[in-house]
């Protein structure tokens, strides 16, 4: 059966024990899906699956606590319900999840550098490439060139936690080392050049938040400390020093939390590469508490925890 | 000699036009800032300049511009006697440089028409934003190419309309036909790179008769349907997948809502304005710890009716929005704002 069939027989047979399950569908044209909130059954059939499925749906779970919902998630997606579970921010018990195996979602942007996306009239898939059809005519793109950045490491491209598979489970055939391919890139960079690169890179920040509201585990949202009056931790102004001092904040609270699902940067209105921040902290979390987030529900997250000795944190020697 | 009011600029030409332009105003054009952004910038030398698409973001930081300083402020304690604090406050000049907006589009113009409406008609005028407005010289390019996510004929304006425009260019064969709107743009006219039009009017002619725009909105009765609609669960209903961030506000040529804070650090520092969000929670958030806007379908419901209702209501007829689009392509979530104004004529 196909993993689309095979989704709407699973929601058609729990959808009368949950308030919704959220999905996506067709968006305002053929390149954009959008998150679809099923209610009754014939919302199921404006349900899709293909690579412009980019959300991670597990962003909304936690606003829909105390209430039982169904979920369709990813490989990457289930990482956040894993480690929102952990963090008890949801209860596994208010959650169906319908686990889909992914062989990788599109990075809109990668599209858009390449193709003027203003006037598409039609999207299809041919085996590894994608047509995207315009009034200059059809562009075929190749669909490892025009991956999301996290598809290309991927490492659990089936779900790590499901009550309903779509399909056969599949493992990864994506090489690890690629995982901080980008980061190690600015890790070579000397000071100064890493500074003018964010410099570059950040000038054109908004303070839109777009980047917080997508994260799933920015869990302060309406009390972020970004935007707080009172007290006013932070200036409102816009200057680079500000835009810095935002990234920070928040790539700081995601440390051993952030699971790499990319809705930051795929948020952010300006194109602005900053899940890169993000997977620089990630690095950091994995080289010094071996840990990496939302793979694993029985562990608890690093800095939810004390150890009196570190093994990887060189207290005693130099 | 009078300069004719319709003139043919060479696309090659604009590098040296807004570089001697620059010699008397400040000259702001569409720059490439990074692979898939492209944004308002102060011209210089050397950046790529693009002209054939709509901007990421719109013209309004220009003369609304995201932080604003107000005043500056100094605690000066007296050595003598440090219970004796005196402060010393230098307010920011309120008179602006004349500015050029090169390579607006229809969109940007309306939201500054949609902006005076607030900051200049009265009965309170906004000193710092009507210097700016006064002072800025509008040059629009018509959208030969409307993009899927463009209603602005829907709204009241269009891929030609020359209204808030000072001078208008129609992309035509290795360039540009431009004419003049007002006394402003004639005046740019003088500059040496226009040369005579002659054969071109028509094709230009022909260059906006040819443009099609695909989505179009029946907003009839619309301002009055929102306001029905205001105590039903319809907004809950429309703003589940929002993500209540301030994407389409910043990025809205027509949403101006600001705050005031003052930004000190020691013994000194700032009031300045700063852009907010309807969309977010602590805009509505009062002192006394109520929010009359608790959840994101109370604020969602707020941009809608402010552009859709309250605002043509208040202003003459006028709609809130100049239907750029921006809101929909750069939403998170593809929140697609005409969807939910289909839905609402719809509803119950
Ligand atoms: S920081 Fe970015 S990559 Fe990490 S969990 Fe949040 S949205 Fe996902
Ligand atoms: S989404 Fe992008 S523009 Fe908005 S605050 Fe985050 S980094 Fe800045
Ligand atoms: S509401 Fe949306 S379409 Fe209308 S002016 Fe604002 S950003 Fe543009
Ligand atoms: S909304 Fe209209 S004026 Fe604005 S870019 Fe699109 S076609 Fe042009």
């Amino acid at each position: 059966m196909e993993i689309l069939d095979k989704l709407k027989e699973d929601i058609r047979g729990e959808l009368e024990g949950v308030s919704l399950v959220i999905g996506w569908e067709r968006g305002y044209d053929s390149l954009h899906t959008t998150p679809l909130f099923i209610r009754c059954p014939e919302d199921i059939d404006r349900l899709i699956w293909n690579p412009l499925c980019v959300h991670n749906l597990a962003s909304y779970l936690p606003w829909f606590k105390g209430r039982r919902v169904g979920i369709l998630v990813k490989g990457c997606d289930s990482r956040t319900v894993i480690q929102l579970l952990q963090e008890r921010l949801i209860q596994r018990e208010e959650v169906v999840i319908f686990g889909i195996p992914c062989q990788g979602v599109v990075d809109l942007a990668k599209i858009r550098a390449r193709v003027d996306c203003s006037q598409v009239r039609g999207v299809s898939f041919k085996g590894d490439k994608i047509a995207i059809e315009t009034p200059q005519g059809q562009r075929e793109l190749p669909l490892e060139e025009i991956l999301a950045t996290k598809c290309i490491s991927c490492q659990y491209p089936t779900p790590l936690i499901y009550d309903h598979l779509a399909g056969e489970a599949i493992s990864s055939h994506r090489p690890p080392g690629l995982l901080f391919a980008e980061v190690e890139k600015i890790e070579k960079l000397d000071p100064k050049e890493r500074f003018a690169y964010w410099q570059q890179e950040l000038q054109r920040c908004i303070r839109c938040y777009a980047c917080r509201n997508a994260c799933p585990l920015c869990v302060c949202q309406d009390f972020c400390a970004a935007d707080a009056r009172d007290p006013h931790w932070l200036s409102q102004k816009t200057g680079i020093g500000e835009k810095f001092m935002w990234q920070i904040l928040h790539a700081i609270h995601l440390a051993g939390r952030c699971t790499d699902c990319g809705e930051c940067e795929r948020a952010c209105p300006m194109d602005i590469p900053i899940q890169r921040i993000r997977k620089k902290i990630n690095k950091e979390i994995k080289e010094l508490f071996g840990y990496e987030a939302g793979v694993n529900l029985e562990v608890t997250p690093p800095l939810y925890t004390f150890q009196v000795e570190e093994p990887a944190i060189k207290e005693r020697e130099w | 000699m009078v300069t004719p009011e319709v003139r043919f600029l060479a696309a090659e030409k604009i590098p040296t036009l807004l570089k001697r332009l620059g010699e008397r105003y400040r000259v702001f054009a569409p720059v490439k800032v990074s692979e898939t952004t492209v944004l308002f910038q102060e011209y210089r030398e050397g950046v790529q300049i693009v002209l054939d698409r709509q901007t990421t973001a719109p013209a309004k930081e220009i003369i609304f511009p995201q932080t604003e300083r107000l005043l500056s402020y100094t605690y000066r304690k007296d050595p003598e006697d440090p219970q004796k604090i005196e402060l010393q406050v230098e307010e920011a000049p309120q008179s602006a440089p004349r500015t050029i907006i090169f390579g607006a589009r229809p969109c940007d113009a309306r939201g500054f028409r949609v902006f005076d409406s607030v900051f200049t008609a009265g009965p309170y005028e906004d000193p710092y934003y009507s210097s700016r407005r006064q002072q800025t010289t509008i040059v629009t390019i018509f959208c030969t190419q409307p993009q899927n996510t463009c209603f602005c004929t829907s709204v009241g304006t269009g891929p030609t309309d020359t209204e808030g425009s000072d001078l208008v260019l129609t992309p035509i064969t290795e360039g540009y036909l431009a004419e003049a709107i007002t006394e402003k743009g004639k005046e740019l006219l003088q500059d040496e790179a226009f040369v005579s039009a002659q054969e071109r009017v028509e094709e230009a002619q022909r260059a906006k008769e040819g443009i099609k725009l695909e989505s179009e909105l029946d907003l009839e009765g619309i301002p009055q349907r929102l306001m029905e609609l205001f105590s039903t669960d319809f907004w809950e209903r429309v703003s589940a997948k929002c993500i209540s961030c301030g994407a389409c506000t910043y990025l809205c040529p027509t949403c101006y809502c600001f705050n005031i804070t003052d930004e000190a650090a020691g013994l000194e520092g700032e009031r300045v304005r700063t852009w907010d969000s309807c969309m977010f929670y602590q805009y509505t958030l009062e002192a006394s710890g109520h929010n009359p806007r608790p959840t994101k379908a109370e604020r969602y419901r707020n941009r809608v009716g402010h552009k859709f209702s309250y605002h043509p209501i208040n202003y003459e007829g006028m709609i809130g929005c100049c239907g750029c689009g921006r809101c929909i392509k750069s939403c998170p979530v593809s929140l697609d704002i005409r969807q939910v104004l289909r839905e609402a004529k719809a509803y119950g």
